[in-house]
């Protein structure tokens, strides 16, 4: 089946509605009878935590999962979408949550691809890039169509998506957490071209987990909690507090870290550290940053400007090629992991199942992976299984650890529970100092909740904390003091009680606030 | 002894030797290059290239129509491809251990094959030189570019013409993009599985005639296991050609040439072992690999199933 790229002889959309909707996998129940609808002009959210069955019915509006029972109805009409080509050519289209790009090709290239070409079997990409130019302009997009895609940033990225969707045509646009990979400043851009396209006769239907975008943005609300939808709501009728109760099922309180702590001594200081990156170049650039004892220092900035180099730096996964870091003044630079632990320093890394835990390894083996050669884990190159399962017993209850028993696999935990579990290992060693990459991503509120109090509790215990996290909200509620970094060097450190999110936001983008912005 | 290297004769037969001898190199090389850059690493080149050269070979025994020849070897070959795209593509099965299947069904295969229906090794006439009109008479350039046989013309044209198809056409677009995002390409309606099915199918078929080339073109018999490694070659030189044609030329025709060179040396009598000459290329794929392995990387979903979920 071809996808017609021509957009003229698609039907305008006028309402789509979904009823009834339910999708299972093996094991989980994503959707259950859910309704959802979108009428032309306006945006529609989708609010609800992590596993809520967003992306799900989302997907199968787009004919990428086939839904298990209920209707879909585009325009009046009942429609069957197998595949994205069938939603494609009735005028859907999706911004995924993890961009569907091909890196290596430019941006001319990802919008013409699968489109049939005005020259037979020869691409036509002059004529594709005139009209992205046309499209981009319509809304004030800068978009360089001959650009590879790899060299843009996410936002330019998201940019191609949506122009790759107006390109087929799309009247119903799909949103999947758009504003996730994107800075402050990006999302207010972002909203700017949201709020003209529904006021052009584009139906948005915007995903979301983070409260205060969704009231921003949108018309109408509909909350998901698994899989099941909670309700609807016009968004002038509704509260937050509303709003957040329905998706946790309970009543939440925001944390913050208001109590005013006293700062101790410097504990971990990083003195002009430079390292290479991944690809061979330069990744950090001069770092010098402090973190005191009973301090938690958040790490602000859009993800890849060296927030996992830094992390690795510091616990001796990564070489570095100048500067110290020092830990309660003695010097760790060249350190190898394993000394580092020894230090006294704990990792909570970013890929909890790719560098914190093995999989296939069960909760008690994962608790003890760092001391496990140590008394009293072991003695004498024998592990001391009843001690080993004293332990497991101990923390699973300490740290609210759901699991059926001190056997269960790491791999079949759910992500809540996996977290609780390093940080189990990783706190209950009484570190002085801990570097939290990412702690709560992918965590739905309740576990983040957990995972916040802990890093309090440790704050107040006088350990040092550096806080690597993308979420802004999560930054400004638990840090002392904000570093930004952007492009592998700190912008600035600025004291939370008078960092806003507007100069945080510039710093991350690498524009000091004050700053005139040159195009 | 040495010096009789540098005689005008011997390096312009050297050269254009080496020309010749790319040619097997080119097809199997290129047809690799094609699954790869979609995403299908076929190890089984050298099966397919074996299997490609007997039937063409038997063909023009039975037949003398060298056509016929050419025509079977692409069927053979297509069935080959269509066979590891089945066993890939469809069954998800892994790419490296099929191809290592596929190396040892086409080996054996065309061994019992000859045994059963030949059995004696007997020479026939394959494709013969044609001198291309005034080009063919200009000295030394003549001698070298332009009085090949047909399969060594078509081999180096197929170059460009890949080149062409690879970043002109709306396939080839295709073709990269699955190679590096299928999902993407997926959620764009792109039939990722036929795509991979015609890249590996048109590697299976451009593999059988590199086996036949040297079967009915450059050597004219038939042997077991006659291919010795060139399969396995042309799969080293789509990485040396960093998956880009005009690499895989440029690729080729080092091989060939180190190759042209140590027939030389051998029909020479130069005091060189023969086994060290025969080495030489080998030598040199494990050299030019360990030293490219720094360039660029291959396709990012080179030997990654894909299936689409839910
Ligand atoms: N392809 C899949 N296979 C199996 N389970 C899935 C798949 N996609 C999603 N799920 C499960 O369905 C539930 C809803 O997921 P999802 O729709 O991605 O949630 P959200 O987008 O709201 O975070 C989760 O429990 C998730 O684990
Ligand atoms: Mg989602």
């Amino acid at each position: 089946m071809e996808i017609r790229a021509d957009q003229t002889n698609k039907t305008p959309f006028t309402s789509l509605q979904m009823r009834n909707v339910c999708k299972r996998f093996p094991g989980v129940l994503a959707n259950c009878e859910v309704d959802f609808d979108v009428v032309s002009g306006e945006v529609h959210a989708l609010l609800g935590e992590n596993g809520a069955g967003k992306s799900t019915l989302m997907k199968v509006l787009y004919g990428m999962y086939k839904l298990d029972d209920g209707e879909i109805i585009l325009n009046g009409q009942p429609v069957t979408i197998q595949n994205p080509t069938v939603a494609i050519n009735h005028g859907i289209g999706m911004i995924h949550q993890h961009f569907m790009l091909v890196p290596t090709l430019t941006v001319a290239e990802n919008v013409a691809l699968g489109l049939p070409s005005s020259k037979g079997p020869l691409t036509d990409l002059d004529v594709v890039s005139e009209r992205i130019v046309q499209l981009a302009s319509t809304y004030n997009l800068k978009i360089d169509p001959s650009a590879l895609i790899w060299q843009l940033s996410v936002g330019q990225q998201q940019r191609v998506e949506i122009i790759k969707a107006l390109y087929r045509g799309a009247s119903l646009l799909l949103l999947d957490e758009p504003t996730a990979v994107l800075t402050p400043q990006e999302v207010d851009e972002l909203f700017l071209i949201m709020r003209q396209m529904t006021s052009d006769g584009y139906g948005l239907g915007f995903i979301s987990h983070k409260l205060h975008e969704v009231v921003e943005i949108s018309d109408r609300i509909t909350v998901l909690r698994n899989g099941r939808k909670i309700g609807t709501q016009l968004t002038s009728a509704v509260t937050k507090q509303t709003l957040a109760n329905w998706m946790v099922g309970r009543e939440i309180t925001f944390i913050t870290s208001n109590d005013k702590m006293d700062q101790g001594e410097v504990r971990i200081d990083m003195q002009a550290v430079s390292c290479p990156s991944q690809r061979g170049t330069e990744g950090l650039r001069h770092i010098d940053l402090q973190i005191h004892s009973g301090e938690i220092v958040g790490l602000a900035g859009v993800s890849g400007n060296g927030q996992l180099e830094l992390a690795e730096v510091v616990t001796g996964l990564r070489p570095i090629k100048e500067g110290r870091v020092l830990l309660d003044g003695e010097d760790i630079t060249g350190l190898i992991p394993g000394q580092v632990t020894e230090k006294g320093l704990s990792y909570v890394p970013e890929e909890r199942m790719k560098d914190g835990m093995i999989r296939d390894f069960n909760i008690s083996e994962n608790l003890i992976l760092r001391e496990h050669h140590k008394w009293p884990f072991s003695k004498k190159g024998f592990l001391r299984i009843p001690y080993i399962n004293e332990h497991t017993d101990k923390l699973v209850e300490q740290f609210r650890i759901k699991t059926p028993s001190r056997m269960t696999l790491a791999k079949n935990l759910s992500g809540g529970n996996i977290q609780k579990v390093l940080l189990a290992r990783e706190l209950s060693r009484s570190p002085r100092a801990i570097v939290a990459a990412q702690p709560t991503r992918g965590l739905d509120i309740g576990a983040s909740e957990y995972v916040h109090e802990q890093l309090l509790e440790q704050r107040k215990l006088g350990t040092a904390i550096l806080l690597i996290s993308e979420d802004l909200d999560e930054i400004m509620a638990l840090a002392d003091r904000i570093a930004v970094i952007y492009e592998g060097q700190i912008m600035d450190v600025l004291p939370r009680l008078t960092a806003t999110k507007e100069d945080l936001g510039l710093l991350m983008a690498g524009v000091h606030p004050g700053e005139t912005i040159q195009n | 002894m040495i010096k009789d290297l540098f005689t005008a004769t011997v390096i312009i037969g050297i050269i254009s030797s080496g020309i010749r001898l790319a040619t097997p190199y080119l097809y199997a090389a290129i047809g690799e290059m094609f699954g790869q850059r979609s995403g299908v690493l076929n190890l089984g080149v050298e099966g397919q290239m074996l299997l490609g050269a007997f039937v063409a070979y038997f063909v023009v025994l039975r037949t003398e129509s060298l056509l016929l020849a050419i025509l079977a070897a692409i069927g053979v070959g297509a069935l080959m491809g269509l066979a590891m795209g089945f066993v890939t593509i469809q069954l998800q099965a892994t790419q490296g251990i099929a191809g290592i299947g596929f190396y040892l069904f086409g080996m054996g295969m065309s061994n019992l094959l000859f045994q059963k229906l030949i059995g004696v090794v007997e020479n026939i006439d394959g494709f013969s030189a044609i001198k291309i009109p005034l080009l063919g008479d200009i000295p030394v350039i003549g001698e070298i570019f332009f009085r090949q046989n047909l399969l060594v013309y078509l081999a180096f044209l197929l170059v460009p013409l890949a080149w062409f198809v690879l970043n002109k056409t709306t396939l080839g677009l295709k073709i990269r993009a699955v190679g590096e995002n299928p999902e993407a390409a997926d959620s764009l309606g792109v039939n990722v599985a036929l795509v991979r099915y015609f890249t590996v199918t048109l590697g299976g078929i451009l593999s059988s005639i590199a086996g036949a080339s040297l079967s009915v073109a450059l050597l004219n018999v038939f042997q077991q296991n006659m291919t010795a490694g060139q399969g396995f070659i042309a799969v080293a030189l789509v990485y040396f050609g960093s998956w880009r044609p005009f690499g895989i030329l440029a690729g080729a025709l080092l091989f060939s040439m180190v190759n042209a060179l140590q027939l030389w040396i051998q029909v020479l009598g130069i005091p060189i072992p023969s086994e060290l000459a025969v080495m030489l290329p080998y030598i040199l794929t494990i050299l030019v690999l360990t030293l490219s392995l720094t360039k660029g990387k291959g396709p990012s979903a080179l030997t990654k199933a894909f299936e689409r979920e839910g």
